[in-house]
Protein backbone atom coordinates (compact mmCIF):
# COMPACT_ATOMS: atom_id res chain seq x y z
CA UNK A 1 0.00 0.00 0.00
CA UNK A 2 2.73 2.24 0.74
CA UNK A 3 4.06 2.40 -2.81
CA UNK A 4 0.64 4.37 -3.73
CA UNK A 5 1.54 7.35 -2.02
CA UNK A 6 2.57 9.08 -4.55
CA UNK A 7 1.62 12.17 -7.01
CA UNK A 8 -0.15 10.46 -9.29
CA UNK A 9 -2.39 7.76 -7.16
CA UNK A 10 -2.68 10.81 -4.53
CA UNK A 11 -4.09 13.53 -7.23
CA UNK A 12 -6.13 10.34 -8.56
CA UNK A 13 -7.37 9.43 -5.47
CA UNK A 14 -8.48 13.06 -4.66
CA UNK A 15 -10.34 13.17 -8.19
CA UNK A 16 -11.91 9.83 -7.28
CA UNK A 17 -13.18 11.29 -4.13
CA UNK A 18 -14.10 14.96 -6.34
CA UNK A 19 -16.40 12.91 -8.46
CA UNK A 20 -18.26 10.73 -5.60
CA UNK A 21 -18.97 13.94 -3.47
CA UNK A 22 -20.26 15.56 -7.13
CA UNK A 23 -22.46 12.69 -7.42
CA UNK A 24 -23.69 12.57 -4.02
CA UNK A 25 -24.58 15.94 -4.19
CA UNK A 26 -26.45 15.76 -7.49
CA UNK A 27 -28.44 12.93 -6.20
CA UNK A 28 -29.09 13.95 -2.75
CA UNK A 29 -29.63 17.55 -3.16
CA UNK A 30 -33.29 19.12 -2.99
CA UNK A 31 -31.65 23.05 -3.46
CA UNK A 32 -31.59 23.74 -7.15
CA UNK A 33 -28.17 25.51 -6.90
CA UNK A 34 -26.69 23.02 -4.84
CA UNK A 35 -27.50 20.75 -7.93
CA UNK A 36 -25.60 22.78 -10.21
CA UNK A 37 -22.85 22.75 -7.86
CA UNK A 38 -22.46 19.16 -7.54
CA UNK A 39 -22.68 18.99 -10.93
CA UNK A 40 -19.38 21.28 -11.50
CA UNK A 41 -17.48 19.08 -8.25
CA UNK A 42 -18.56 16.24 -10.94
CA UNK A 43 -16.81 17.99 -13.59
CA UNK A 44 -13.84 19.14 -11.80
CA UNK A 45 -13.62 15.29 -10.30
CA UNK A 46 -13.30 14.72 -14.23
CA UNK A 47 -10.82 16.78 -14.58
CA UNK A 48 -8.21 15.84 -11.84
CA UNK A 49 -8.47 12.01 -13.15
CA UNK A 50 -7.34 13.17 -16.42
CA UNK A 51 -4.58 15.31 -15.92
CA UNK A 52 -3.50 12.48 -13.14
CA UNK A 53 -3.77 9.84 -15.72
CA UNK A 54 -1.40 12.02 -17.90
CA UNK A 55 1.22 12.48 -15.50
CA UNK A 56 4.58 10.67 -15.91
CA UNK A 57 6.64 9.93 -13.17
CA UNK A 58 9.29 12.79 -12.62
CA UNK A 59 9.04 14.30 -15.79
CA UNK A 60 8.06 17.98 -16.44
CA UNK A 61 5.53 20.67 -18.17
CA UNK A 62 5.15 20.04 -21.70
CA UNK A 63 6.67 23.36 -22.15
CA UNK A 64 9.73 23.22 -24.36
CA UNK A 65 12.35 26.28 -22.95
CA UNK A 66 15.79 26.48 -22.62
CA UNK A 67 15.47 24.33 -19.64
CA UNK A 68 14.50 20.97 -22.01
CA UNK A 69 17.12 19.78 -24.65
CA UNK A 70 14.11 19.80 -27.34
CA UNK A 71 16.14 16.97 -28.97
CA UNK A 72 15.33 14.93 -26.31
CA UNK A 73 11.72 16.27 -25.65
CA UNK A 74 9.57 13.04 -25.64
CA UNK A 75 12.00 11.89 -22.65
CA UNK A 76 11.20 14.37 -19.97
CA UNK A 77 8.19 15.84 -20.71
CA UNK A 78 4.22 14.51 -19.51
CA UNK A 79 1.70 13.96 -21.87
CA UNK A 80 -0.02 16.98 -23.42
CA UNK A 81 -2.72 15.70 -24.79
CA UNK A 82 -5.16 15.11 -21.49
CA UNK A 83 -4.02 18.79 -20.49
CA UNK A 84 -5.29 20.13 -23.90
CA UNK A 85 -8.35 18.45 -23.46
CA UNK A 86 -8.93 19.29 -20.25
CA UNK A 87 -8.20 23.04 -21.25
CA UNK A 88 -10.90 22.53 -23.35
CA UNK A 89 -13.23 20.57 -20.83
CA UNK A 90 -12.75 23.36 -18.26
CA UNK A 91 -13.86 25.93 -20.42
CA UNK A 92 -17.08 23.99 -21.93
CA UNK A 93 -17.87 23.11 -17.74
CA UNK A 94 -17.68 26.97 -17.21
CA UNK A 95 -19.91 27.48 -19.98
CA UNK A 96 -22.42 24.52 -19.10
CA UNK A 97 -22.70 25.69 -15.32
CA UNK A 98 -23.52 29.23 -16.78
CA UNK A 99 -26.16 27.72 -18.54
CA UNK A 100 -27.86 25.74 -15.41
CA UNK A 101 -27.97 29.11 -13.63
CA UNK A 102 -29.63 30.46 -15.88
CA UNK A 103 -32.53 28.05 -16.01
CA UNK A 104 -32.19 27.55 -12.15
CA UNK A 105 -32.72 31.57 -12.24
CA UNK A 106 -35.77 31.11 -15.10
CA UNK A 107 -37.36 28.80 -12.37
CA UNK A 108 -36.83 30.51 -9.65
CA UNK A 109 -38.98 33.49 -11.59
CA UNK A 110 -41.57 31.63 -12.40
CA UNK A 111 -42.48 29.78 -9.13
CA UNK A 112 -40.52 31.74 -6.42
CA UNK A 113 -38.72 28.21 -5.11
CA UNK A 114 -35.58 26.72 -5.28
CA UNK A 115 -37.25 23.29 -4.00
CA UNK A 116 -36.49 20.77 -6.62
CA UNK A 117 -40.09 18.66 -5.19
CA UNK A 118 -42.01 21.85 -6.43
CA UNK A 119 -41.31 21.31 -9.71
CA UNK A 120 -43.44 18.22 -10.80
CA UNK A 121 -43.94 18.67 -14.34
CA UNK A 122 -41.52 15.91 -15.80
CA UNK A 123 -42.42 13.64 -12.63
CA UNK A 124 -44.10 10.37 -13.53
CA UNK B 1 -37.00 4.43 1.80
CA UNK B 2 -36.54 2.88 -1.58
CA UNK B 3 -35.62 6.12 -3.29
CA UNK B 4 -32.42 6.67 -0.68
CA UNK B 5 -31.46 2.85 -1.21
CA UNK B 6 -31.66 3.28 -4.86
CA UNK B 7 -28.96 6.35 -4.10
CA UNK B 8 -26.33 4.43 -1.93
CA UNK B 9 -26.40 1.60 -4.73
CA UNK B 10 -25.49 4.07 -7.62
CA UNK B 11 -22.70 5.66 -5.03
CA UNK B 12 -21.53 2.10 -4.60
CA UNK B 13 -21.47 1.09 -7.88
CA UNK B 14 -19.81 4.37 -9.24
CA UNK B 15 -17.11 4.45 -5.99
CA UNK B 16 -16.52 0.44 -7.05
CA UNK B 17 -15.80 1.70 -10.77
CA UNK B 18 -13.28 4.33 -9.94
CA UNK B 19 -11.87 2.10 -7.16
CA UNK B 20 -10.91 -0.52 -9.82
CA UNK B 21 -9.81 2.53 -12.18
CA UNK B 22 -7.27 3.48 -8.91
CA UNK B 23 -6.46 -0.19 -8.06
CA UNK B 24 -5.49 -0.97 -11.51
CA UNK B 25 -3.63 2.61 -12.22
CA UNK B 26 0.51 2.10 -12.17
CA UNK B 27 1.26 5.57 -13.82
CA UNK B 28 2.70 6.16 -17.16
CA UNK B 29 6.23 5.16 -17.74
CA UNK B 30 6.42 6.54 -21.60
CA UNK B 31 3.97 8.61 -23.65
CA UNK B 32 1.80 7.36 -25.98
CA UNK B 33 2.63 7.07 -29.32
CA UNK B 34 0.67 10.04 -30.48
CA UNK B 35 2.04 12.06 -27.92
CA UNK B 36 5.42 10.70 -28.66
CA UNK B 37 4.78 12.33 -32.26
CA UNK B 38 3.77 15.65 -30.92
CA UNK B 39 6.83 16.00 -28.75
CA UNK B 40 9.64 14.95 -31.36
CA UNK B 41 8.18 16.91 -34.55
CA UNK B 42 6.17 19.59 -32.66
CA UNK B 43 8.41 22.22 -32.94
CA UNK B 44 9.82 21.97 -36.34
CA UNK B 45 5.90 21.36 -37.43
CA UNK B 46 4.16 23.69 -35.18
CA UNK B 47 6.82 25.82 -33.96
CA UNK B 48 5.00 26.43 -30.49
CA UNK B 49 7.53 26.31 -27.25
CA UNK B 50 3.83 25.15 -25.15
CA UNK B 51 3.00 22.03 -26.86
CA UNK B 52 -0.25 22.08 -25.17
CA UNK B 53 -0.75 25.18 -27.25
CA UNK B 54 0.32 23.37 -30.31
CA UNK B 55 -2.05 20.36 -29.79
CA UNK B 56 -5.44 23.00 -29.05
CA UNK B 57 -4.85 25.59 -31.86
CA UNK B 58 -3.13 23.89 -34.69
CA UNK B 59 -3.48 19.32 -34.34
CA UNK B 60 -6.58 19.59 -32.70
CA UNK B 61 -7.75 22.95 -33.90
CA UNK B 62 -11.20 21.88 -35.07
CA UNK B 63 -11.93 20.91 -31.68
CA UNK B 64 -10.79 24.29 -30.54
CA UNK B 65 -13.42 25.77 -33.23
CA UNK B 66 -15.97 23.59 -32.32
CA UNK B 67 -15.12 24.39 -28.20
CA UNK B 68 -15.77 28.19 -28.79
CA UNK B 69 -18.54 27.11 -31.05
CA UNK B 70 -20.69 25.41 -27.51
CA UNK B 71 -19.23 28.54 -25.65
CA UNK B 72 -20.92 30.56 -28.09
CA UNK B 73 -24.02 28.80 -28.23
CA UNK B 74 -24.07 28.64 -24.23
CA UNK B 75 -23.66 32.21 -23.86
CA UNK B 76 -26.29 32.67 -26.68
CA UNK B 77 -29.01 30.82 -24.85
CA UNK B 78 -28.11 32.35 -21.48
CA UNK B 79 -28.51 35.61 -23.14
CA UNK B 80 -31.53 34.33 -24.62
CA UNK B 81 -33.12 33.04 -21.15
CA UNK B 82 -32.47 36.28 -19.59
CA UNK B 83 -33.70 38.81 -21.49
CA UNK B 84 -34.59 41.42 -19.76
CA UNK B 85 -38.39 42.24 -20.49
CA UNK B 86 -39.31 45.61 -18.89
CA UNK B 87 -36.40 47.46 -18.82
CA UNK B 88 -38.35 49.92 -16.71
CA UNK B 89 -38.02 48.01 -13.50
CA UNK B 90 -35.06 49.50 -12.32
CA UNK B 91 -36.00 50.33 -9.05
CA UNK B 92 -34.26 47.90 -7.22
CA UNK B 93 -32.53 48.64 -4.04
CA UNK B 94 -28.90 48.40 -3.90
CA UNK B 95 -26.33 48.51 -1.39
CA UNK B 96 -23.58 50.74 -1.82
CA UNK B 97 -20.17 49.22 -2.10
CA UNK B 98 -17.94 49.69 0.19
CA UNK B 99 -15.00 51.78 -0.27
CA UNK B 100 -12.76 48.85 -0.06
CA UNK B 101 -14.24 47.14 -3.26
CA UNK B 102 -14.15 50.26 -4.87
CA UNK B 103 -10.99 51.77 -4.97
CA UNK B 104 -9.25 48.20 -5.21
CA UNK B 105 -11.28 47.71 -8.39
CA UNK B 106 -10.03 51.05 -9.96
CA UNK B 107 -6.33 49.84 -9.50
CA UNK B 108 -7.06 46.27 -10.06
CA UNK B 109 -9.22 46.01 -13.63
CA UNK B 110 -6.69 47.54 -15.71
CA UNK B 111 -3.96 45.62 -14.42
CA UNK B 112 -6.42 42.03 -14.80
CA UNK B 113 -7.12 43.31 -18.09
CA UNK B 114 -3.38 43.63 -19.04
CA UNK B 115 -2.63 40.59 -17.43
CA UNK B 116 -5.40 39.09 -19.73
CA UNK B 117 -3.21 40.18 -23.19
CA UNK B 118 -0.07 39.20 -21.71
CA UNK B 119 -1.50 35.51 -21.15
CA UNK B 120 -3.42 34.87 -24.25
CA UNK B 121 -0.45 36.89 -26.84
CA UNK B 122 2.13 34.56 -24.55
CA UNK B 123 0.02 31.41 -25.06
CA UNK B 124 2.53 29.86 -27.56
CA UNK B 125 5.22 30.54 -24.71
CA UNK B 126 4.55 29.89 -21.97
CA UNK B 127 1.75 28.35 -19.71
CA UNK B 128 -1.51 30.06 -20.37
CA UNK B 129 -3.07 30.95 -23.71
CA UNK B 130 -6.49 32.35 -25.08
CA UNK B 131 -8.96 30.65 -22.89
CA UNK B 132 -7.16 31.35 -19.65
CA UNK B 133 -6.21 35.23 -20.67
CA UNK B 134 -10.06 35.69 -21.54
CA UNK B 135 -11.06 34.19 -18.60
CA UNK B 136 -8.69 36.93 -16.77
CA UNK B 137 -10.30 39.55 -18.65
CA UNK B 138 -13.72 38.23 -17.84
CA UNK B 139 -12.96 37.94 -14.07
CA UNK B 140 -11.75 41.59 -14.29
CA UNK B 141 -14.75 43.07 -16.31
CA UNK B 142 -16.59 41.20 -13.75
CA UNK B 143 -15.14 42.74 -10.56
CA UNK B 144 -15.50 46.28 -12.47
CA UNK B 145 -19.36 44.98 -12.25
CA UNK B 146 -19.41 43.85 -8.88
CA UNK B 147 -18.17 47.65 -8.04
CA UNK B 148 -20.11 49.57 -9.93
CA UNK B 149 -23.52 47.88 -9.72
CA UNK B 150 -25.57 51.03 -10.95
CA UNK B 151 -23.58 51.92 -14.01
CA UNK B 152 -25.46 50.63 -17.33
CA UNK B 153 -23.35 48.87 -19.75
CA UNK B 154 -24.26 48.01 -23.04
CA UNK B 155 -24.02 44.16 -25.14
CA UNK B 156 -23.59 45.57 -27.84
CA UNK B 157 -19.68 46.30 -27.78
CA UNK B 158 -19.42 42.71 -26.38
CA UNK B 159 -21.45 41.38 -29.15
CA UNK B 160 -19.22 43.26 -31.78
CA UNK B 161 -16.18 42.22 -30.61
CA UNK B 162 -17.21 38.62 -30.27
CA UNK B 163 -18.71 38.72 -33.93
CA UNK B 164 -15.56 40.44 -35.46
CA UNK B 165 -13.19 37.37 -33.36
CA UNK B 166 -15.37 34.58 -34.31
CA UNK B 167 -15.72 35.32 -37.80
CA UNK B 168 -12.07 35.68 -37.83
CA UNK B 169 -11.09 32.26 -36.49
CA UNK B 170 -13.02 31.13 -38.90
CA UNK B 171 -11.66 33.01 -41.90
CA UNK B 172 -7.95 32.40 -40.95
CA UNK B 173 -8.90 28.94 -40.65
CA UNK B 174 -9.92 29.06 -44.14
CA UNK B 175 -7.23 30.76 -44.91
CA UNK B 176 -4.77 27.53 -44.19
CA UNK B 177 -6.71 25.62 -46.87
CA UNK B 178 -6.12 28.23 -49.50
CA UNK B 179 -2.36 28.86 -48.80
CA UNK B 180 -0.71 26.29 -46.64
CA UNK B 181 -1.84 22.36 -46.50
CA UNK B 182 -5.18 22.89 -44.52
CA UNK B 183 -7.51 23.78 -42.23
CA UNK B 184 -6.44 26.40 -39.33
CA UNK B 185 -2.54 24.95 -40.06
CA UNK B 186 -0.67 27.64 -38.91
CA UNK B 187 2.11 28.01 -41.78
CA UNK B 188 0.64 30.89 -43.37
CA UNK B 189 3.20 33.28 -41.70
CA UNK B 190 6.55 32.08 -41.17
CA UNK B 191 7.23 29.98 -38.08
CA UNK B 192 10.39 32.41 -36.98
CA UNK B 193 12.68 31.43 -34.71
CA UNK B 194 11.54 29.17 -32.06
CA UNK B 195 10.75 30.38 -28.51
CA UNK B 196 10.44 34.02 -29.29
CA UNK B 197 7.08 35.93 -29.26
CA UNK B 198 7.16 36.29 -33.35
CA UNK B 199 6.76 32.51 -33.95
CA UNK B 200 4.72 29.60 -34.75
CA UNK B 201 3.55 31.19 -37.78
CA UNK B 202 -0.64 32.02 -36.98
CA UNK B 203 -0.83 30.60 -33.65
CA UNK B 204 -0.29 33.55 -31.81
CA UNK B 205 -2.95 35.63 -33.67
CA UNK B 206 -5.47 32.73 -33.52
CA UNK B 207 -5.52 32.77 -29.50
CA UNK B 208 -5.76 36.77 -29.78
CA UNK B 209 -8.87 35.98 -31.05
CA UNK B 210 -9.92 33.50 -29.10
CA UNK B 211 -8.52 35.19 -25.97
CA UNK B 212 -11.04 38.00 -27.08
CA UNK B 213 -14.04 35.72 -27.86
CA UNK B 214 -14.06 33.80 -25.01
CA UNK B 215 -13.35 37.19 -22.89
CA UNK B 216 -16.31 38.74 -24.47
CA UNK B 217 -18.31 35.83 -23.86
CA UNK B 218 -17.97 35.27 -20.61
CA UNK B 219 -18.16 38.88 -19.77
CA UNK B 220 -21.88 38.71 -21.33
CA UNK B 221 -22.66 35.85 -19.35
CA UNK B 222 -22.16 37.41 -16.38
CA UNK B 223 -23.51 41.11 -17.61
CA UNK B 224 -26.72 38.67 -18.39
CA UNK B 225 -26.84 37.15 -15.25
CA UNK B 226 -26.66 40.95 -13.31
CA UNK B 227 -29.10 42.85 -15.71
CA UNK B 228 -31.28 39.80 -14.56
CA UNK B 229 -31.37 40.29 -11.03
CA UNK B 230 -33.26 43.84 -11.23
CA UNK B 231 -36.17 41.86 -12.11
CA UNK B 232 -36.49 39.45 -9.35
Amino acid sequence: MIEKFNLENISLAVGVLVILIGLWGLLTQKNLIKIVIGFALFDTGIHIVMVSIGYIKERTAPILDEAIDVTNASNIIVDPIPQALVLTAIVIGLGITALMLSYVLRMYHKKKSLEINHYKDLKW
Amino acid sequence: MVKDSFIILVLIGVAFILANLFAGFTGNIDLSAVANHYAENGPEEVGSANLVTAVVVTYRGLDTLGEVTILFLSAAIVGFFLKVENKDHKNRELKYTSEILNTASQILVPIMLLFGAYVFINGHLSPGGGFQGGAIIASGLVLMFLAQPKKAIGHKLINIVESISGVSFVLLGVAGILFASGFLDNKILSLGRFGTLFSAGLIPIIYIFVGLKVGSELTGIGLSLRENQDEA
